[in-house]
């Protein structure tokens, strides 16, 4: 079950942002952070420690790099720093990151 | 040459007051600031809301002036703009949109505020636990109000969001407080010198008549907290108050311990710190002017010691008086008249901190933590395997980092630096400030790579 | 010479200092170490965590003979380490490479390489790699690298817990350890032995003393009648954020640490005793790490650090007895992770000057006076 968002949220702003969650669309606001859209979305889990336990995002303010999501294929983005953009597409992260492969790779 | 007579670094109260200062003064300036818009977090996005959440309250929509005197000539604004490097050469070293570039000035005021003390505890770093001020940025910046919260901690910050949250009709479902009347009364003795302050008293004590008329269930003189998950994502938050257990399931529990100056920048640049007992903090060394012993280097507002904003705008513009009079564009004289009223304004509103500072002090649990509470959040290292370090020889910040990795995650240390110096002041070890260095925030390879080219075609 | 049931202070708890403790516990000696101040210039918690083979001694037999054991007895050397603390050191000796851009650059190492190889044998191998032929090895490798070396025998370790693991053994074997032991004066003490005085004023006095300050060593072993001088060489380096990814390669200056931050670094600077992070050179470590694998570019840097190499005049270790004051040595070298394994076993055979001692005649410090007067 996922748990719901433990904010409300404002009736006071206009516009709508349309972006994908695990590839499931998610809306936010415009202006809201990455981070703010989470939170606002669901009050579950957006990452994992690096020992692999459940976080959400924290400090708000760019400090504690609890809210690290994927964003466009850029892991360990800081999604408190990020402002939400139509189109985004959000991957919540699970474990360490990876690295680009190269072509040679595939 | 340089690209810059200064660079700022911070857009909230000491930094725009510092702006608007040094550009009437006929500085040309740089003002970085990481977040997306000007105000740092006591006025953030004051600029864009307008009127729209009246809640938030008067003091906060005192703000909006700072954000409105940014648009003069001289200042060059950069949002989104992360520093990660201050040389001792006055070269600083940002990143925007993955591009990192160096800008050189005469002078560097670095202007970069608080962060709000850690407060580990068992739990506190579950989903559904985040400090109270995170708490509030999202209700400045987003429009989020917290549901069904339960506020616990220290600090008149609490109250104020405890205040905001019934204006905006989402009530706090309970108030926790660690403060003690004991503690009230230790710090009464600050008062004759706190009259001067009687006004920010009143608001402070309005405050808690609001809180109570609201009917918010009220704890005081609780320890022992401890947080835990209920199978529907909710918190369990027990605690220990009047020699009774108690137990509160809500979404969201939020926590405070007031603020401290964010030091990583300053350390990092090399500025000589102390140890500020009376706010449990570490502290850059500052002249009245806010110079350091770093050449060219001013540090004003919270992070040179936690004054509040009223007190960050007057230490930002006594700054920039010094950096114009050491640019030639203010005689000493002429510095030394401007100044006075906003020194006597820096004092007014210091006149109130001796008293917080001695009635709400952080608890020694929060402090110097024992047992599994996680310490390190970043490397999930607990106070346990902190003192395990100590017994094994670890003398000081630095060895219990490299034992432990406490401090090497991508928050460098800030949320764990002041615990781990509780634990070691705690076990005996006297206190030294642990180093900083760059990249202060993390840096791409690539974009970190690409300046080598930059530099070799520069120079 | 008293060799037995006597009582040995160790001068420096960092790798080199601790090792020959560990060694001298083993064989029952009573065994006090001096750490310093957490504040100390302190290589064992800068460096690179190399157990690197390839390249060392080209231009010195007896250092490429004795790197060659070191590398021989790391294998056993981790499997105590864990047996006697818990802690696993993450020793991967799969071999490993130096990367090279100029092929001026790498003719010459593949040079120093043979020199390498006539000393060892059939005790050393090396392959040199061309660009393309690296490139179907490892896919990720980048165009501007005109080839390789390539040592089997290279390896790595997770520095900073060979140096908790070296701390426990030696407190779980006995060993007195004393931190803020800062020694400012060493002298012979009447009725035999030395006596030490601290900074604070306060003495302790012992049978034997080695000297393993690292950079602290240089005014100690003057007052111990040594005339060897240290000098720093500052390395920078930079660590990545964590990856789940696994570098498909250990180079001597890109390695994956076993947490998942990829390390960079191989600098040397005469800096004196700054140990900053300088902008040019973070730039650069960054640069080259792109053009070796270009993957890497977005890859975040968390921290970068300058850390001090403990040079001897001519870079290879020194293992020197006092000749004025019997029964005071000194031990220095920059490859303190590297040589571990020996510090905590033959060496102990040469303080306690054992019948099947090694000779370590090479490395006396009366090398230097000869090359001064040449």
């Amino acid at each position: 079950m996922k748990p719901a968002s433990r904010f409300l949220t404002r009736p006071d702003q206009v516009g709508v942002v349309h972006m994908t969650l695990d590839g499931e669309a998610l809306t936010a606001r415009p202006g809201d952070t990455v981070a703010a859209a989470l939170l606002a979305h669901s009050g579950a889990a957006s990452r994992q420690s690096v020992n692999g336990s459940s976080r959400t995002a924290f400090c708000m303010m760019g400090v504690c790099f609890d809210c690290l999501i994927e964003v466009d294929g850029q892991p360990n983005t800081q999604g408190c720093m990020t402002l939400v953009r139509d189109g985004m597409a959000l991957r919540r992260q699970r474990g360490l990151r990876d690295i680009a492969r190269s072509d040679a790779d595939a | 040459m340089r690209d810059a007579d200064l660079i700022i670094i911070g857009a909230g109260p000491a930094g725009m007051a510092a702006a608007a200062t040094a550009a009437e003064g006929g500085a040309q300036l740089l003002l970085l600031d990481e977040q997306p818009r000007a105000g740092g977090q006591i006025y953030r996005d004051v600029g864009v809301n307008g009127d729209t959440r009246p809640f938030l309250g008067k003091d906060y929509a005192a703000g909006r002036p700072l954000v409105g005197a940014l648009d003069a000539p001289g200042i060059t604004a950069e949002f989104g703009a992360t520093v990660w490097r201050i040389e001792t050469g006055r070269r600083v070293v940002w990143s925007r949109d993955g591009i990192s570039q160096v800008t050189t000035a005469h002078h560097v005021l670095l202007a970069g505020g608080a962060q709000e003390r850690p407060v580990p505890f068992p739990g506190w770093t579950l989903p559904g636990v985040m400090p109270a001020g995170a708490a509030q940025i999202l209700m400045k910046s987003a429009g989020l109000l917290p549901r069904d919260a339960v506020l616990a901690g220290s600090g008149p910050l609490l109250y104020l969001i405890a205040a905001q949250l019934i204006d905006a009709g989402a009530p706090p479902r309970a108030l926790v407080e660690t403060q003690t009347a004991g503690m009230m009364l230790g710090a009464s003795r600050h008062l004759p010198r706190t009259l001067r302050a009687a006004p920010t008293l009143f608001k402070g004590l309005a405050l808690i008549r609001k809180i109570r008329a609201a009917g918010v269930a009220r704890h005081t003189g609780a320890s022992g907290f401890k947080a835990v998950a209920t199978e529907n994502g909710d918190i369990e938050f027990g605690f220990t108050a009047k020699g009774r257990a108690h137990r509160l399931v809500t979404p969201l529990l939020l926590t405070h311990q007031g603020v401290v100056p964010a030091t990583h920048m300053s350390r990092a640049a090399g500025v000589a710190h102390d140890w500020c007992e009376a706010q449990q903090s570490f502290r850059p060394k500052t002249d009245t002017w806010g110079g350091t012993d770093a050449p060219g280097l001013h540090i004003a507002g919270d992070g040179a010691g936690i004054g509040g904003a009223e007190a960050a705008q007057a230490a930002g513009r006594l700054a920039a008086l010094d950096i114009l009079h050491r640019l030639d564009l203010l005689g000493e004289e002429a510095r030394d008249q401007k100044a006075a009223a906003d020194r006597a304004a820096l004092d007014r509103a210091l006149a109130i901190r001796p008293f917080l500072d001695a009635a709400y002090p952080p608890p020694r649990e929060f402090l110097a933590p024992e047992g599994d509470t996680i310490v390190c959040r970043c490397e999930e290292i607990t106070a346990t395997d902190i003192r395990r370090s100590l017994d094994e020889g670890a003398n000081g910040p630095r060895q219990v980092k490299t034992a432990t990795r406490a401090g090497m995650g991508p928050c460098q240390g800030r949320m764990c630096d002041l615990t781990v110096r509780g634990i070691l002041a705690a076990c005996g070890t006297p206190p030294s400030t642990p180093r900083a260095r760059s990249p202060i925030k993390p840096v791409k390879l690539g974009e970190l790579a690409a300046l080598a080219s930059y530099q070799e075609t520069s120079t | 010479m008293p060799a037995q049931a006597s009582d040995t202070t160790i001068i420096g708890g960092g790798v080199v200092g601790l090792c020959t403790a560990l060694g001298l516990l083993q064989a029952g000696r009573r065994v006090t170490v001096l750490d310093g101040a957490d504040g100390d210039l302190r290589a064992s918690q800068g460096n690179f965590g190399l157990v690197w083979l390839q390249g060392k001694g080209a231009g010195f037999a007896p250092y490429a003979e004795l790197t060659r054991d070191a590398v021989a007895a790391w294998p056993n050397f981790a499997a105590m380490l864990q047996d006697v603390t818990g802690t696993g050191l993450s020793l991967d000796q799969s071999g490993g490479f130096e990367f090279f851009t100029d092929p001026v650059e790498l003719a010459d190492f593949a040079a120093d390489l043979e020199r390498q190889q006539a000393y060892l044998g059939n005790r050393f191998s090396h392959e040199i790699i061309d660009g393309d032929k690296l490139r179907r090895m490892h896919p990720q490798i980048g165009p501007a690298v005109v080839g390789a070396t390539f040592c089997a025998h290279d390896g790595h370790v997770n520095p900073l817990r060979l140096l908790r693991a070296l701390r426990r053994a030696v407190l779980a074997l006995g060993g007195d350890l004393k931190t803020d032991a800062h020694v400012t004066a060493v002298a012979e003490a009447p009725g035999g032995g030395f006596d030490l005085t601290f900074r604070d004023g306060t003495r302790h006095g012992t049978d034997r003393v080695v000297l393993c300050a690292g950079l602290g060593t240089s005014s100690l072993a003057a007052q111990l009648g040594f005339s060897t001088r240290v000098y720093p060489q500052r390395g920078e380096l930079l660590i990545t954020e964590k990856l789940g990814y696994r570098l498909p390669f250990l180079s001597s200056t890109i390695r994956q640490v076993d947490e998942g931050g990829i390390q960079i670094g191989g600098t040397k600077a005469d800096a004196g005793p700054d140990d900053s992070e300088t902008l040019d050179v973070m730039a650069g470590l960054a640069r080259q790490a792109v053009s070796v694998m270009p993957a890497l570019a977005d890859v975040r840097v968390v921290r970068a650090w300058g850390a001090l190499r403990v040079m001897s005049p001519d870079g290879y270790p020194v293992y020197a007895r006092s000749a004025r004051h019997p029964g005071a040595y000194l031990v220095t070298c920059h490859s303190g992770v590297t040589l571990a394994p020996l510090h905590a076993s033959v060496l102990t055979d040469w303080l306690d000057e054992n019948s099947n001692a090694p000779d370590l005649e090479a490395f006396d410090e009366t090398r230097f006076a000869i090359s001064d007067a040449a």
